[in-house]
């Protein structure tokens, strides 16, 4: 299956780029991941815990970087053993472009299962894709981003305005 | 006044009293003193090369006994094709082998490359998944789409095979010129292509094995799920392990259907065995039903153009028929007869056309094997022509019922040898038509249709003239055709001391309901109770021979067997009977259970016969021997040929697509019937299967080789709301001329006769409906397919 999307960032393509490079906020990005080591040169090794209709699986398996164009696209692939359910593989190619004061992230995600997966969970498979690809990419967004402002800024209480500072901009110093 | 007992009668079936209260005892009912319990590793990809596998971690878990990887049978024979088809060139089929476990590659979901035996069955699972992830496949590309397959020789299921073509067969190769000169003069040439959709058999009972290893004889035993345990022990003894006949014993105990999937031998059944001999110990596996989509050979699986050349008044001057027709990933052992011998051969169907030809490629996919499933090749090539014939009515705007009419064989032309080279014997194909439309109501259609119309429903109706070849088979004709093997069948009768019998036959029954029978026919023969008699099936050490149950053969053959047994038995007791009376021989008359001399009231009953011959104080030991017990091998002289009229009313729901089956009506010729209940038994699953077929099953693989119906969520079985109430009507009988029963086989009727029936029956209701540019929709029929067709 194969799908397509973007969503708008608000942090400058260096942020987001330098973020997709960061094997913590793609633990945090990626769904129901438990593990996550490694680096971008290397690769990763994750693990990942999802249900796809009935079947239940941990999935052990690679995470690797290609096509890399700093600051402008890279390909991430995944290939997931999750032993007697069969296995998932997929990649995202994904670009990074200015977008007023933010930046614009396309990708387009293709990805395939086999084994018990494709047996018992094919039907569902396509929409679980999607979801996983838009919940990836959500979470992604919003680990950059860190949560949004409200729109009347409430008074501030001490600590609140450190909590409220997200993952990324502590890592980046922001 | 229907009869109470004996042939003709409709004796209630004795195996269902302990089918049907749990009391059956199966493969996996079965618990051995010291078993241990075997797990299959099956591949998860399609196409892939065995780079390694590392035992070591599942040889250390808990419970683990042995490991088996396909490294240990790279050395014992394959698994074997039965037929031996030629390609039109002369060239013989490519015969890859297939391996008892796969070794150096992968080759479709679900191929098993090793197998871990342990103290249970969790442990085996547990440390199969361990070796699971301790192997490393390296992915190839999948070959799933057959055209492709052909067109690409560097990707290839076997290296050796390069377009992976198994073969390129003409039926009849000297036919061709003519057919196609036929075909560019006609009048009018109706083309269609259409697919006849990959079918899972889904027995009942999945598929089972116990090994037994007797280390003070040297005897092995293996118990198994099997439609014919004696091809099961030839093809292991001499093929695949060497094992002497002799040494070897193949139980199947009470089977839970096989619609065909059963008849072949599998790897597992080898590796229990092997198993058994290594530990020393009984060895059992278990397919869990997510195994049996994956592993059983699938059926069907054709895609088909077919050509119909006729006049403009509709009578038939030509059919030419191409298929590709899908092996998949090794050849089973009739998948090679399959499309072509019972598929090509019948491709006149009933009908007088005087140009066939018929050309099928075979190719291997990475898809799992493809071999008979019920009806067995006659279900495409009736659902190629009964579609193409409904087809060309529509385009030339004449009466489908007409057309058939004005096309059959005529009783006086029987003996009828027809294009493709089956001579048929005798039939009646215009007296099963009018007993279709009487009790089908055809002329009550119209109203039915206005009924359904103002619930705005559209109702179309269907039909279907089928025929087919069974009683499979004759040896003489099917070695001609390929076969490697005879087709005959085996009976012992053994009359025991007291008057009982004791029937040894060597059909197969999983299902069919030969326990009761078979001794129909020995009670009618011998003027003996039913209940006097047993029938002893499924074990090699106990029957003499046998090819086992598929292709309609139980009773045309091996009841047949059982009748010739039973000739002999009677000559047997006249001599006993002369001996007793003091009469001769030739005097002697045998009628309802009693040898009388000619002329007089001297008489002997056949409990005082079967007494005597194991108490033979004064027998003349020279020209009489003590005992009654008599075995017949009967080989036919020809194929039956059932054939019949099939008519399916469906309602349409324009918006949604759905289609019901409203009614189903089937008159068909069977010839002689020993057991009516029984005979409606059989059409009524048959069908079941063709509507299943018709408008529910279809397997799916995706473009990865990946099965996408891999269990019943998403691979649909017809339920019972499904079918309807069937009419069924086998009073047209033209008993069989070559058999001495009269009888022709019911078993897979239904399943080839019906799906034509059906989907003619919804495209009809479409174009009641005015979508008249919907010419055909593959099967299943589904509502998303007929909603796009009448929306498209």
């Amino acid at each position: 299956m194969q799908l397509s999307d973007h969503r708008v960032i608000k942090a400058s393509p260096d942020t987001v780029w330098a973020a997709i490079l960061n094997p913590e906020i793609l633990k945090e990005a990626i769904p129901g991941c438990e593990s996550m080591t490694g680096s971008p040169e290397t690769g990763y090794e994750a693990i990942v815990v999802q249900k796809v209709g009935p079947v239940k699986a941990r999935f052990t398996g690679a995470v690797t970087l290609s096509d890399i164009v700093p600051g402008k696209a890279v390909t991430i692939s995944g290939e997931g053993k999750g032993g007697p359910a069969g296995f998932a593989k997929g990649g995202a190619k994904v670009s990074f472009t200015p977008e007023g004061n933010g930046t614009r992230l396309s990708y387009e995600v293709e990805a395939n299962v086999g084994g018990k997966l494709a047996q018992l969970g094919s039907r569902i498979i396509d929409g679980f894709a999607k979801k996983l690809a838009d919940q990836f990419f959500e979470n992604f967004q919003k680990v950059v981003e860190g949560p949004a402002e409200p729109e009347t800024p409430e008074p501030a209480r001490s600590g609140e305005g450190e909590k409220k500072k997200s993952w990324l901009k502590r890592a980046f110093g922001g | 006044m229907p009869k109470d007992s004996g042939i003709g009668a409709s004796t209630k079936r004795r195996e269902d009293v302990r089918f049907l209260s749990g009391k059956g005892v199966y493969t996996d009912d079965l618990n051995l003193r010291g078993q241990t319990y075997a797990v299959m590793v099956r591949s998860s990809v399609a196409h892939g090369k065995i780079v390694s596998i590392d035992t070591t971690a599942a040889e250390g878990m808990p419970g683990v006994v042995a490991v088996f990887t396909g490294e240990d049978f790279k050395d014992v024979g394959g698994n074997p094709a039965g037929w031996l088809i030629n390609s039109r060139n002369g060239e013989p089929m490519r015969e890859p082998k297939r391996p008892v476990l796969a070794h150096g590659k992968v080759r479709h979901v679900g191929d098993a490359y090793a197998a871990v035996i342990a103290e249970t069955y969790q442990q085996a699972k547990d440390a199969a998944e361990q070796l699971a992830a301790d192997t490393e496949i390296e992915e190839l590309p999948a070959i799933v789409d057959m055209a492709a397959a052909l067109a690409d020789s560097s990707n290839r299921v076997h290296d050796e095979i390069p377009d992976n073509q198994c073969f390129d067969w003409g039926w009849i190769e000297d036919n061709r010129a003519a057919v196609d000169a036929a075909i560019k003069n006609a009048p009018h040439v109706t083309t269609l292509e259409l697919v006849n959709n990959r079918l899972v058999p889904n027995a009942m009972e999945p598929r089972a094995s116990i090994g037994e290893y007797f280390p003070g004889t040297g005897d092995y035993k293996l118990t198994t799920t099997s439609q014919n345990p004696h091809l099961t022990r030839l093809l292991i003894a001499a093929f695949v392990m060497g094992i002497p006949e002799n040494k070897l014993t193949v139980v199947a105990p009470d089977v839970g259907g096989g619609f065909g999937s059963k008849i072949y031998h599998y790897g597992e059944e080898a590796v229990v065995l092997a198993a058994a001999k290594k530990l020393g110990r009984p060895v059992r596996w278990t397919a869990e039903r997510s195994e049996s989509f994956l592993s059983d050979a699938h059926g069907r699986d054709h895609v088909t153009k077919i050509e119909l050349a006729s006049d403009l008044e509709g009578n038939f001057i030509a059919f030419r028929t191409e298929t590709l027709a899908n092996v998949g990933a090794y050849l089973s052992n009739f998948s090679t007869a399959t499309p072509t011998f019972l598929h090509g051969t019948l491709m006149a169907g009933p009908y007088k056309v005087p140009n066939v030809y018929v050309n099928v490629k075979t190719v291997f996919t990475n898809t799992a094997p493809v071999d008979a499933y019920r009806g067995a090749g006659r279900p495409e090539a009736t659902y190629s022509l009964e579609r193409v014939i409904d087809k060309m009515c529509r385009e030339l705007n004449l009466d489908p019922f007409e057309v058939r009419r004005k096309n059959f064989i005529t009783t006086d032309m029987f003996p009828y040898t027809t294009p493709v080279g089956l001579p048929y014997d005798t039939g009646d194909y215009h007296a099963t038509l009018d007993k279709a439309m009487e009790i089908g109501d055809v002329a009550g259609f119209a109203s039915r249709r206005a009924a359904s119309a103002a619930k705005g429903k559209l109702r179309g109706m269907g039909l279907s003239t089928w025929i087919e070849a069974c009683g499979i088979a004759p040896s003489h004709l099917v070695g001609v055709l390929g076969s490697r093997v005879g087709l005959y069948d085996a009976a012992t009768v053994r009359v025991n001391a007291t008057g009982n019998i004791s029937v040894m036959v060597g059909a197969h029954s999983h299902g069919q309901g030969h326990e009761t029978v078979f001794p129909q026919i020995v009670a009618e023969k011998l003027g003996v109770p039913e209940s006097s008699v047993e029938i002893v099936h499924g074990d090699t050490s106990k029957i003499p021979f046998g090819m086992g149950s598929y292709g309609s053969r139980s009773l045309a053959v091996c009841g047949v067997a059982v009748t010739k047994a039973i000739d002999k038995i009677v000559a047997k007791g006249k001599k006993i009977a002369a001996h007793m009376l003091e009469a001769s021989e030739e005097d002697i008359s045998f009628a309802d259970g009693k040898f009388s001399v000619a002329g007089t009231d001297k008489a002997k009953s056949f409990g005082e016969i079967a007494f005597s011959a194991y108490v033979p104080h004064n027998y003349p030991l020279e020209t009489l021997e003590p005992g009654l017990e008599e075995t017949a091998f009967y080989d036919p002289g020809n194929f039956t040929y059932p054939a019949g009229a099939y008519i399916c009313e469906v309602e349409v729901d324009p918006e949604t697509g759905k289609v019901e089956v409203c009614s189903f009506t089937c008159a068909d010729d069977f010839g002689n019937v020993m057991n009516p209940m029984i005979v409606d038994g059989q059409v009524h699953g048959g069908v079941g299967q063709g509507i299943g077929q018709a408008l529910l099953e279809n397997t799916s693989y995706d473009e990865n080789g990946q099965l996408l119906t891999g269990s019943y969520m998403d691979y649909a079985m017809p339920r019972a709301s499904d079918v309807p109430f069937y009419k069924v009507d086998y009073s047209c009988q033209t008993p069989c001329t070559h058999n001495p029963l009269g009888v022709k086989g019911c078993g897979e009727a239904g399943a080839i006769g019906s799906p034509p029936a059906v989907v003619n029956a919804v495209i009809d209701a479409l174009h009641s409906g005015g979508h008249t540019h919907v010419k055909h929709i593959d099967m299943p029929v589904s509502p998303s397919r007929v909603w796009s067709a009448i929306n498209g």
